[in-house]
């Protein structure tokens, strides 16, 4: 059996399963995890509350990346701020020296926190705002043009109306006649082979 | 009735027809017409952008937003040969028409960010249908109100002046400055806004890529999409971002309005100085925002047949947003004149005796109240909320009112500390034309959305459906508690 596994890997992507609707998906996601299998996954035309638990698999880190990045900027803005309005420091990046230029504007201290929070503020928003947007692409490894379940005929369906489950030929417990006779037994509009 | 499928949670419901309709509800308070499924909810928006012939409608409406674009163009590029001389701004007036048309634009696009990121938060489901085009309009605005500062510089090729870089001069900008605020406050809004807008068009691009048939349009729709597959992580970290992007948009748009509004209050100057201006400048873009949003969508509803998804209730709902806006507005300027009285501050106190009664604009005082007081208030009757004609007339009137506000507070200027600088300030056709320009630049990026993009968020619509239909067969399956939430709250 494992000596057949050897050769599909190559040759497939892995075995899709199409639904008629989210529960059945739902459904279907978690009898595929619990029966041991670990490469799936889910595809749908929108967010399916609980589908990453169903599956097995972790939630994003994504918010921990966005609160760091919040801080970060926070603390760029400030320091921007501090730096330029409120010392004369200098700093060498490369071969380039850049100093900070205080000016006495109507009087104010030249650490004048509440005139900084504006900028500070902005800051802190842009950087997060960034990582969230591009931490989204970037960790969903998009742009990815190419995908082999791009080649499965009615896949086009999962940006639109259906719901498909995909066992991927690398889990190791996947082969090709358990694998399609399991996902059969889940009561699947349809089962296709995807090749890579 | 091939698609009722779709929707059918439960065979033993017993309800053949797949209708939505939740019986509780009154018809006008539907979020969705009738009998509408993931597949024909999908084709009805795609088709607009896919399959549809280009209308007339759309050509009469593109040509002439393009030719009022060429304004625009022509308005710049004297401007640019000749300098702002050209505009009517004078010494006591130094803003005039470009601070104006600046906060009244920015203020309009302040309702797509309020749409999609607030009424997300608070788990409104009538924005569904409305916050993808709200925040097309927002990138839209945010564009036309950036060209006024950046114009007014005079000399615009140095505007990178205001950003902090390490210039070969030494200096630094000037962070104690409210218009350095701007600059930090305008850019920082329009990258959020166009990322947010984008990040929400991914999924739907990857839809108009598989239903697409054209082979340029293919292509198009799937370079933009970036291959999204629609996984169940991708889905994850879309929406902890999605949800994220709202978070931080909301005290984003307050500070945008808040910061903008500092340009008059930091000032020391009378009639502009006052602690009331950030909380009632924000109240005023949600205003003109939402009523800018029902200007244009209420023929664009009309002209595509989009009345099953965008429904009376999204009207209604939108209309009481206004009023409670127009509300908070009406409070702020009566509080704007009880302070000028209550102070005791005699330029104050005859900023505003100049401003309601003894200087020369006080006509633009009294239209101001007119159109964003008095009118609005026709908003309590529910007919004028759901009628579309003396609603979308309305709208017009508070877009007319918010300018006027502004104007009333640039305006102020023309009577300062000293009677010998005085003067009367009158825009030049200059101005009229660069104002009038940037509604050619809204409307022909408004055809060119509406034509090429979908104009209704596709996929939280099939999930508006799946919400819906779940809290019709409460029985079947699946998270129904937590979506029975959001569509019982109304």
């Amino acid at each position: 059996m494992s000596h057949t596994v050897e050769i599909d890997r190559p040759e497939h992507y892995g075995m899709i399963a199409e639904f008629d609707s989210p529960e059945a998906l739902m459904a279907a996601a978690e009898k595929t995890r619990d029966a041991g299998y670990k490469q799936i996954d889910a595809y749908s035309s929108f967010p399916i509350e609980g589908m990453v638990d169903a599956l097995g698999q972790k939630r994003t880190r994504l918010p921990k990346l966005i609160l760091t990045a919040g801080i970060t900027g926070m603390l760029t803005g400030l320091f921007l701020q501090s730096w330029t309005a409120a010392s004369t420091l200098g700093i060498t990046i490369g071969p380039y020296m850049f100093y900070g230029y205080p000016m006495n504007i109507g009087g104010r201290p030249m650490l004048s926190l509440p005139n900084f929070i504006p900028v500070t503020f902005e800051m802190t928003v842009l950087f997060a705002a960034l990582t969230a947007v591009f931490g989204t692409i970037l960790l969903n490894k998009l742009p990815m043009p190419y995908h082999p379940l791009f080649n499965a005929e009615r896949f086009s369906l999962a940006s639109q109306d259906k719901f498909f489950l995909c066992v991927e030929a690398r889990d190791p417990k996947y082969d090709r006649e358990g694998t399609k006779a399991f996902l059969e037994g889940l009561h699947p509009d349809a089962v296709e082979e995807v090749e890579h | 009735m091939a698609d009722t499928p779709h929707i059918k949670r439960s065979p033993d419901a017993g309800s053949s027809s797949g209708k939505l309709t939740p019986s509780y509800l009154d018809p006008d308070y539907q979020v969705m017409g009738e009998g509408l499924t993931y597949k024909s909810v999908t084709d009805k928006i795609t088709d607009i952008v896919l399959k549809l012939k280009t209308s007339k409608g759309w050509w009469i409406g593109f040509g002439l937003s393009f030719t009022v674009l060429q304004v625009l163009v022509v308005s710049i590029v004297y401007l640019l040969i000749k300098g702002p001389g050209i505009w009517g701004v004078n010494n006591p007036v130094m803003w005039g028409f470009a601070i104006i048309n600046f906060v009244w634009w920015i203020g309009i696009g302040h309702a797509g960010t309020l749409i999609s990121a607030i009424l997300l938060l608070v788990q409104q489901d009538w924005r569904t249908s409305i916050n993808r085009f709200a925040e097309a309009m927002t990138v839209f605005a945010v564009m036309c109100a950036g060209l006024f500062p950046l114009l007014h510089v005079g000399r615009p090729w140095l505007a990178y002046w205001m950003l902090p870089y390490p210039s070969t001069m030494g200096v630094w900008p000037q962070f104690r400055s409210p218009l350095l605020w701007d600059v930090f406050a305008i850019s920082t809004y329009l990258t959020v806004s166009v990322l947010f807008w984008y990040l929400g068009l991914i999924p739907d691009m990857a839809t108009l890529r598989d239903r697409a048939t054209h082979k340029v349009k293919k292509a198009v729709y799937g370079f933009l999409s970036l291959g999204w597959r629609g996984a169940a992580k991708h889905w994850d970290r879309f929406t902890t971002a999605y949800l994220i992007l709202a978070g931080l948009s909301t005290p984003l748009v307050l500070s945008v309005h808040s910061i903008v509004s500092f340009d008059f209050a930091v000032s020391n100057l009378p009639g502009w100085h006052t602690t009331i201006f950030p909380p009632y400048f924000v109240a005023g873009a949600v205003y003109s925002g939402f009523a800018m949003v029902l200007t244009v969508l209420i023929p664009v509803r009309h002209i595509f047949g989009l009345h099953d998804v965008l429904t009376l209730r999204h009207l209604n709902s939108m209309s009481k947003v206004m009023l409670a806006m127009g509300l908070v507005v009406a409070y702020g300027y009566s509080m704007e004149a009880f302070y000028a009285f209550y102070s005791g501050a005699q330029y104050e106190i005859q900023a505003f005796q100049n401003r309601m009664y003894a200087g020369p604009y006080a006509w633009s005082y009294w239209a101001l109240i007119l159109c964003n007081v008095a009118i609005p208030q026709l908003l309590w009757f529910r007919r004028f909320r759901t009628t579309l004609v003396p609603l979308w007339m309305i709208s017009i009137v508070i877009n007319i009112g918010m300018w006027l506000e502004r104007y009333v507070i640039v305006i102020t200027l023309n009577r300062d500390f000293l009677t010998s600088s005085w003067d009367f300030y009158s825009p030049t056709i200059w101005d009229w034309s660069l104002y009038l320009g940037t509604f050619g630049l809204f409307f022909t990026c408004t055809f060119l959305f509406i034509r090429f993009l979908p104009m209704i968020n596709v996929f939280e619509m099939r999930e508006l459906i799946h919400h819906v239909s779940h809290h019709h067969h409460v029985e079947g399956g699946h998270g129904a508690d937590s979506h029975e939430k959001s569509v019982a709250q109304s």
